[in-house]
């Protein structure tokens, strides 16, 4: 499906903004178990410093963005859960003191079990959004066989350009950081998926994979640009026609795939012992400059927008995330976290649903073969099992439906709706 | 709590923007083709059908929705009907007969059921069978094509069994093809309803399997079916291009058996669809009681389409038919 691409900031160069006054750290960031703080009010923070952590293997730590003094705990709503988590807010003191980084004397002699450790302790999650724990990722069970490492680089959605710019400006590292993975997995391949939008990345790693004496390892392909060609399942039947069988995950036929900051910040972590602190995010739509930022986590919206030259033009909402599967926020108060990759501000869409006419280009749309207005109607009419039935769990909330939808149905909000009824039928079970 | 400064919407927060009534005008435009040469070969009558059904039908829905308290959205949706009726009807019929059948299209076809999205049968169909039923002489009373000037003479359709042609067989095909021969207002065309169906197929408006296999298994079984629907005809082949061109299946193909809302939403489905609407109009065609199928093969078809929506299914991502195991 095309979609309009709106990378008004593909040209835009990284830029660090100042250190924000405050930041404010979600103890949950991750899909999987929250952490527990480890401070309390009062306690002094350095930059860097683990704040935040779990017993549990699906997980991964928090750590102070800025160096300077818990002040308070609150609340905040997590967009994709729509859950409330606790959060800590530190305020700076404005020095940004480092906790000490220990860069190993030889990265390359490290062992699997001490690259594995060390990108838990930076608290790496994916960074394409899904958040789910890194070294958990590269931990397939016991006797399962990965084949295949596919870095994702296709950065579908419309107006996002963080990937782009962190292939273009951390190149080598990014492409280090895959090295590390293909250390830990030994897959037979390994293949770059960017899409043909992005030519002058493909060119970029194509010279740095020479440069760097990849050639043999790493393999470019570059893909069509089309919606949803980032997601992982659509990504790997365009790349490899195989599809992950219902309810599996990629791991399942032997693949995992990547995203390009989050191989950028495997480098840091392993190469550098630097914790994840800080990450690219774009910020565009209809603010005065939009820009490619450099950002701590937890920095509020509101200095990103700032920063940018404030609103410009008709906003009626935020969008945590590209146009397509973000989430519009209520105020500008919410912080950056590990999996916001974009903030967009933009008009709403129209919004007038009217009845289905049936004429199918959702199922032409949906990457998944399903029939979305069907998952649409039975939820209407309360008939969940229907749903079931209907493989609405496979559904991973694209928007191609509602997007090409004529009558203007919000189908994947009905989607979002029959899911969370059918968890909560399943626990009372 | 603080004040919202931002609307909250689902997403997606992007929209195509093709909507309902843009899709409905764009068929409209398409179908000024087979307009067109309606009105060209039956001048000031086809004129004065087409303005009636149009108006009725929308007139019709303006009311039903009014007294349904339900917003009247001028989504486009009643001029299809509204025209597509005109385009099936003969051109010399009452006016008064015209404005009935628009009435009931609308208001007993598409509203009584809840509108558009919730009609099981095409409303236009649907009113022209209603039509046939009440207005038996009307509704087969043919004439020839007389343009803006001449005085109406009757004549049989192609498919009539008193129909008979004294010129050359290519003569034959030629009006057929451009349409300068008796029928119903839009139907006689061939030329135009393909460029107008086309169009809608190379705007992605609709899908090309439902007339692809609508006419296809016209064709074939004619082509197999041992008589021949003309005694010049010498070859099954010309007998199969008869009944393709001939009659109501072009337009029919593209613009009646494609309606979204009464056709079946999967691409199985829909050859399900364009197959068993085949299979009626040459029975019907072959062996009914009425010259033409068209309309009630697709009428048939319309009523088991949530049959076929329910039991055809799509096979999703992933999905592995259970392997039984050996032992």
């Amino acid at each position: 499906m095309k979609v309009p691409e709106n990378k008004l900031t593909a040209e835009s160069p990284i830029e660090p903004i100042p250190l924000p006054e405050k930041v404010i750290i979600p103890l949950h960031q991750n899909i999987g178990a929250p952490c527990e703080t480890m401070v309390k009010r009062g306690d002094k923070v350095l930059t860097g410093q683990k704040i935040g952590d779990s017993e549990r293997f699906v997980n991964a730590p928090v750590h102070a963005t800025v160096s300077g003094e818990i002040s308070a705990t609150t609340t905040v709503i997590n967009p994709p859960t729509g859950q409330p988590a606790a959060a800590l807010v530190i305020t700076s003191d404005g020095k940004d003191e480092w906790v000490e980084l220990e860069a190993p004397e030889e990265p390359e002699a490290l062992s699997v079990k001490e690259i594995l450790g060390k990108i838990r302790e930076a608290g790496l999650v994916g960074l394409g959004g899904a958040t789910f724990p890194t070294h958990v990722k590269l931990s397939p069970p016991e006797g399962k066989k990965i084949d295949t490492v596919i870095l994702n680089g296709c950065e579908c959605e419309p107006y996002i350009t963080s990937d782009h710019r962190v292939m273009l400006e951390y190149g080598e590292k990014v492409l280090s950081g895959l090295n590390i993975i293909r250390k830990v997995l030994s897959p037979d391949n390994v293949y770059i998926a960017i899409e043909d939008n992005k030519a002058d990345a493909i060119d970029h790693l194509e010279k740095l994979i020479v440069a760097m004496g990849f050639k043999e390892d790493f393999k470019i392909i570059p893909l069509k640009s089309k919606y949803p060609m980032g997601a992982e399942k659509t990504l790997l039947n365009t790349l490899l026609s195989r599809e992950v069988p219902i309810g599996g995950l990629p791991l399942d036929i032997g693949v995992i795939v990547h995203n390009v900051s989050t191989t950028k910040a495997i480098h840091d972590a392993v190469f550098e012992g630097r914790p994840f602190v800080e990450r690219v995010v774009t910020v565009t739509g209809v603010v005065k400059n939009p820009k490619n930022l450099l950002v701590r986590l937890g920095t509020p919206l509101r200095s990103l927008i700032d920063y940018c030259g404030g609103i410009d033009g008709k906003a009626s909402e935020v969008i945590l995330g590209g146009p397509m599967m973000g989430i519009s926020q209520p105020d500008l108060d919410f912080p950056v976290t590990k999996g916001t990759s974009c903030v967009l501000v933009k008009e709403s869409r129209p919004i007038r649903e009217q009845d289905c006419i049936s004429c199918g280009r959702c199922l032409e749309a949906c990457p998944m073969y399903l029939i979305p207005t069907m998952l649409a109607k039975y939820t209407k009419a309360g008939r969940y099992d229907e749903c079931q039935k209907a493989y609405i769990a496979d559904c991973f909330e694209c928007g191609a439906c509602a997007y090409v939808c004529p009558a203007n149905i919000p189908i994947v909000q009905y989607i979002k709706v029959a899911k969370s009824e059918l968890i909560k039928r399943a626990a009372t079970k | 709590m603080p004040e919202r400064e931002f609307l909250v919407s689902p997403g997606p927060h992007l929209w195509r923007g093709q909507s309902v009534s843009k899709i409905m005008y764009i068929v409209v435009l398409a179908l000024m083709f087979p307009t067109a040469a309606g009105v060209y070969f039956f001048g000031y009558h086809a004129l004065s059908v087409i303005v009636v059904s149009v108006a009725a039908a929308v007139l019709t829905e303006y009311g039903v929705k009014k007294l349904r308290k339900r917003p009247f959205v001028m989504d486009g949706s009643a001029v299809v009907t509204g025209l597509l009726l005109a385009l099936i009807l003969p051109p010399t019929i009452p006016l008064w007969m015209v404005a009935v059948g628009s009435v009931f299209s609308i208001a007993i076809v598409k509203e009584a059921f809840g509108g558009l999205g919730h009609n099981i049968f095409n409303p236009a169909l649907g009113g022209r069978a209603f039509m046939t039923a009440s207005f038996s002489v009307e509704m087969t009373t043919w004439v020839l094509p007389m343009g803006f000037g001449a005085d109406a003479a009757t004549m049989a359709t192609p498919l009539s069994s008193s129909f008979v042609w004294e010129a050359d067989k290519l003569s034959l095909y030629r009006e057929l093809f451009l349409g300068n021969i008796g029928g119903s207002i839009g139907e006689t065309s061939a030329l135009l309803i393909l460029i107008g169906g086309l169009l809608l197929i190379a705007l992605r408006i609709i899908d090309w399997r439902i007339p692809l296999t609508y006419i296809g298994t016209v064709a074939l079984l004619t082509l197999v079916w041992p008589g021949v629907a003309l005694p010049i005809f010498t070859s099954p082949w010309e007998d199969a291009l008869f009944h393709v061109l001939a009659g109501g299946l072009m337009l029919g193909a593209f613009f009646m058996a494609t309606d979204y809302v009464t056709s079946p939403i999967t691409e199985k489905g829909r050859i399900i669809f364009g197959i068993g609407a085949g299979i009626l109009t040459v029975v019907i065609r072959l062996f009914g009681g009425l010259p033409e199928g068209v309309c009630f093969s697709i009428l048939f078809m319309n009523a088991i389409t949530p049959l076929i929506d329910r039991y055809i299914k799509v096979r999703p991502y992933g999905f592995k038919k259970r392997v039984r195991s050996e032992s």
